[in-house]
């Protein structure tokens, strides 16, 4: 086990540089060029002017020159200067990254209670009522697009009914707690404003929920499935002929053994969660990696698109890593050598 | 039949599936006792109704089937009766065995833990380390040596004849009155079969329960039974104490069930084999439900349904129960 993670941990490195690579070189194959986004139009045809301006972002050297210079900097942690902000991507993204990650941890976390209580419910009461409405409501949430649904959910509770709050992660007046972990309701509990906190989980509740909805759905199909099929085993009869209950039935001995392909899809879900932060960022102006990410890729803001392709690719490997160690700590019969 | 109450009384044991009973009788009136200290043997070939008959009589019938008849056990009706109190009696009085010991417990739970559960269940104050103490007793009980590491270890770490003295000892975890074992050597080597019958040997002298053996094979039961019923298309055709039922069979079913042992002595014979496979659910042919299959069936065997023919405690339903018919084979 201590092998296997010390295994996965030494190929770590060489993942990040083929992500660093790629995400390199995808940038030189996009038809922009990127000194439309440095230089005003006026000036393009000003050829001191592109020239200086060449100079001083490093576009006149070879692109193995640039590589060699990237991944240098990248050592020390610098990932370039966005075009846009004129910040260092490594600042902005220190900054936006909390945001994407508070918003992608509570849809996770919705998506993965609503998605495992429905999948057991729907399996337990098969072709009842209750399954038919957990499969709508997985079907709905799988086949609606994040935006539409964001729109929709917003103009309903926030404008209609008012019950939720509009976009952003705190009031417009309120004035937010100074910046620790970035982590909003971490940070507004350690400025010891407990209600600002309550004003931050609200403003989580809307896009938490739009995000997990379609992780939910997939989820609650998935466990539905695998807890027919564990339902219909023998260990279950035998925990029944013990004198177990029906609760304890479900949840400690069929549950328990679903948890390995659950933990698997709750794992690759995050990949799904992180792309679909990108548009839930946006409806909900929410200050994360997603909508940074569409800023860049609309400004031609080349560090910044290669900066978040690798800190989303790096924490995507993690979230593997962990799935895989969960998947063993899981399942007895894994040993890995 | 005295005052006396058995241990454990089944009076025309019904399980009917689909809407109103539509797809048929899977058990048609099974009526069997056990006593305390008494091995009684259930044998039948598969789908005669045999385990779905004893699983529904503890309230374990499979989703949508439904049970009629009656069932007590020292005296208290169990059919009808909530399903909270049946779960108090299974487990605590009434311990079950099954067929495949591997896929019977459950996969990602310590054994340990699967024994603690069992005693903990029907003894809510009793703490884990107790419980886990007293799993450890139980594993000795069933002699697997070195209890203690074998505790922390998980079914498939199990070779097949453990496993099923894991099952045994969760069954007997409360010191149950009754143990229903459900084919428990079935899926089991032939010497690993003798060890399992041993242990069960031993735990019904040391505890004095009442054993329920189901099983195919008429000869697991030939040393261990006191008496054996014999079950074809979910209803009991002959019932008798094993000495008896060997030496003088009554219903030719039995005769086949008897002549299909291997006999290790004569190697060079094929083996007997009863034509035929028993009815399926809801195609019960006319007159005999064995009539198809049997070798000395007359005319009235396929128009009327035989009656029980009783010969002390000896008992036979066929038309031609008891009477030395020649049969072709």
């Amino acid at each position: 086990m201590t092998r296997y993670i010390l295994r996965r941990l030494i190929a770590m490195p060489f993942l990040v540089l083929g992500i660093v690579t790629l995400a390199f070189l995808l940038t030189t194959v996009t038809k922009g060029d990127p000194l439309t986004a440095i230089v005003s139009d006026r000036q393009l045809n000003n050829p001191e002017v592109v020239a200086a301006a060449k100079a001083k972002w490093g576009l006149d050297r070879s692109l193995p020159e640039r590589y060699v210079i990237y991944v240098g900097n990248l050592l020390t942690g610098d990932m370039g200067t966005s075009f846009i902000t004129r910040r260092p991507v490594a600042q902005d993204v220190l900054y936006r990254l909390p945001a994407t990650m508070e918003l992608v941890i509570a849809a996770m976390a919705v998506g993965a209670t609503i998605g495992i209580s429905l999948g057991v419910l729907a399996a337990y009461f098969r072709n009842t009522a209750i399954d038919h409405a957990a499969r709508f409501f997985a079907l709905f949430g799988s086949s609606i697009p994040v935006f539409w649904l964001g729109l929709a959910l917003l103009y309903v509770f926030s404008v209609q009914w008012g019950i939720l709050p509009g976009p952003g992660r705190l009031d417009a007046r309120a004035t937010p707690p100074p910046m620790v972990t970035g982590f909003m309701t971490v940070d507004t509990l350690m400025a010891g404003n407990v209600r600002l906190f309550l004003d931050a989980v609200w403003h989580l509740i809307l896009p938490a929920f739009v995000l997990g909805w379609a992780v939910a759905g997939t989820i609650s199909r998935l466990v539905r499935a695998n807890m027919l099929e564990v339902l219909s085993r023998e260990f279950i009869l035998t925990a029944r002929a013990k004198g177990a209950g029906e609760f304890r039935v479900v949840i400690r001995h069929a549950l328990r053994n679903t948890l390995v392909p659950t933990l698997t899809v709750i794992g690759y879900s995050f990949a799904y969660l992180l792309t679909g932060a990108v548009l839930t960022e946006t409806i909900f102006s929410w200050p994360g990696m997603g909508s940074y990410a569409v800023d860049a890729a609309r400004g031609l803001d080349f560090p910044a698109i290669i900066g978040v392709t690798i800190v989303g690719g790096v924490i995507f490997l993690i979230t593997n890593l962990l799935t895989d160690i969960a998947y063993v700590v899981a399942n007895p019969r894994v040993r890995l050598g | 039949m005295s005052a006396h109450t058995p241990l454990f009384e089944v009076r025309d044991l019904r399980v009917a599936f689909g809407p109103g009973g539509i797809l048929g009788e899977a058990v048609r009136g099974i009526s069997l006792h056990v006593d305390h200290g008494e091995v009684l043997g259930i044998v039948g070939e598969s789908g005669s109704g045999k385990s779905v008959g004893m699983l529904a009589a503890l309230g374990l019938q499979p989703e949508g089937a439904r049970v009629s008849g009656s069932v007590r056990f020292k005296g208290r009706e169990l059919v009808g009766l909530p399903r909270r109190d049946l779960r108090e009696l299974r487990g605590s009085r009434i311990g079950m065995i099954f067929q495949d010991p591997l896929s019977s417990l459950n996969p990602v739970m310590t054994v340990g833990d699967q024994i603690a559960e069992a005693v903990r269940l029907h003894n809510r104050d009793m703490s884990r380390k107790a419980a886990l103490d007293r799993a450890k007793d139980l594993l000795a009980l069933v002699s697997i040596p070195q209890p203690d590491r074998r505790l922390q270890q998980y079914p498939h770490e199990f070779s097949g004849g453990m496993r099923q003295r894991v099952m045994i000892a969760m069954a007997v975890a409360n010191d149950p009155d009754l143990l229903i074992a459900d084919e428990p050597t079935t899926a089991l080597d032939v010497t690993v079969q003798a060890q399992i019958m041993d242990v069960l040997a031993d735990l019904k002298q040391r505890l004095k329960i009442g054993l329920i053996l189901i099983t195919h094979d008429l000869g697991v039961l030939a040393g261990h039974a006191d008496r054996v019923a014999v079950i074809y298309a979910g209803q009991v055709v002959e019932q008798a104490g094993v000495d008896d039922l060997f030496a003088r069979p009554g219903h030719p079913y039995t005769r086949g069930l008897i002549a299909s042992i291997p006999d290790m002595t004569r190697m060079d014979d094929r083996l007997f084999s009863i034509e035929g496979t028993p009815p399926a659910l809801g195609h019960l042919p006319s007159g005999c439900a064995f009539n198809p299959r049997c070798t000395v069936a007359q005319d009235v065997c396929r128009h009327l349904a035989p009656q029980t023919h009783v010969e002390g405690d000896h008992n036979a339903t066929c038309h031609f129960a008891f009477q030395n018919v020649v049969s072709a084979a």
